[in-house]
């Protein structure tokens, strides 16, 4: 599960857009598997952070009726350009993944 | 020595771990303290039940938050919404999927000069509101659009 997480984050105006693809599975627990009849457990990331320069942005809660390879976007006022991302996920078995950019 | 002072001290050595560590810095005081997930909220299967964990219940309507999302989805696994609140002073978006077998989908707390939008992509097993609640100033307002899934994205 350490596959990266890709930020991508620019300037519109005195806004800055950043757009986050996250890689997991985000399995919902409700899903069976076909060969084996066996619910196939739920995993899925829980609690994703974000800040800018250190400071908290955005702190969301998710559940698993989020897709699969997650995509999040959000937008930040205030910031500038060579400011630094950095984004945080927890999913429910406790797998973390970490990733920073600058604003471009 | 009884049981109470037995636990007790047990307890108290866990806390000092905990002190240790982040004074260690393995341990980022804001992970400590971020707030605990949502777990009454987001197994609810009732609507009201998971509006209610998030204070959500009798929220008004309100024209100034826009939910973004297609009118047919022809794949409810990958259902992209996009949410803006125009409203002054938003601090935070929930979004919830009615008629999924858990309704609160995602939450989202903005600070710091974060705006009241959010883009993502969800999971729909059939056709449903998509609502957002987003509160400010203290107070709630929702807004909902109708999206059709053609497929469901949950089970099979």
């Amino acid at each position: 599960m350490a596959d990266p997480m890709k930020i991508r984050a620019t300037m519109q105006g005195d806004v800055a857009d950043v757009k986050v693809l996250m890689s997991h599975i985000m399995e919902t627990g409700q899903r069976k598997d076909p060969k084996t009849g066996q619910l196939i457990p739920a995993h899925f990331i829980q609690e994703v952070t974000a800040t800018v320069n250190g400071k908290l942005v955005l702190d969301s809660q998710w559940s698993q009726a989020i897709s699969k390879n997650p995509f999040l976007g959000f937008k930040v006022k205030g910031a500038k350009a060579g400011d630094k991302v950095v984004v945080n996920w927890v999913d429910n078995k406790g797998e973390k993944n970490t990733a920073e950019a600058t604003i471009g | 020595m009884n049981q109470f002072r037995r636990t007790f001290l047990k307890g108290a050595g866990a806390a000092g771990t905990v002190a240790v560590a982040v004074a260690a810095g393995l341990l980022k005081p804001t992970q400590v303290l971020a707030a605990e997930w949502n777990k009454a909220g987001f197994t609810a299967t009732k609507l009201d039940e998971a509006l209610k964990t998030i204070g959500g219940a009798g929220a008004a309507e309100s024209k100034d938050i826009l939910v973004k999302a297609p009118d047919i989805a022809e794949n409810g696994a990958v259902v992209p919404v996009e949410i803006e609140s125009k409203i002054p002073g938003t601090t935070s978006i929930a979004l919830i999927i009615e008629t999924n077998l858990n309704p609160l989908c995602s939450t989202y707390d903005f600070s710091n000069g974060a705006l009241g939008y959010v883009s993502t992509r969800v999971k729909m097993a059939k056709s449903s509101k998509v609502r957002a609640i987003v509160k400010a100033g203290g107070k709630t307002y929702t807004a909902a659009k109708e999206v059709k899934v053609t497929i469901g994205g949950c089970g099979g």
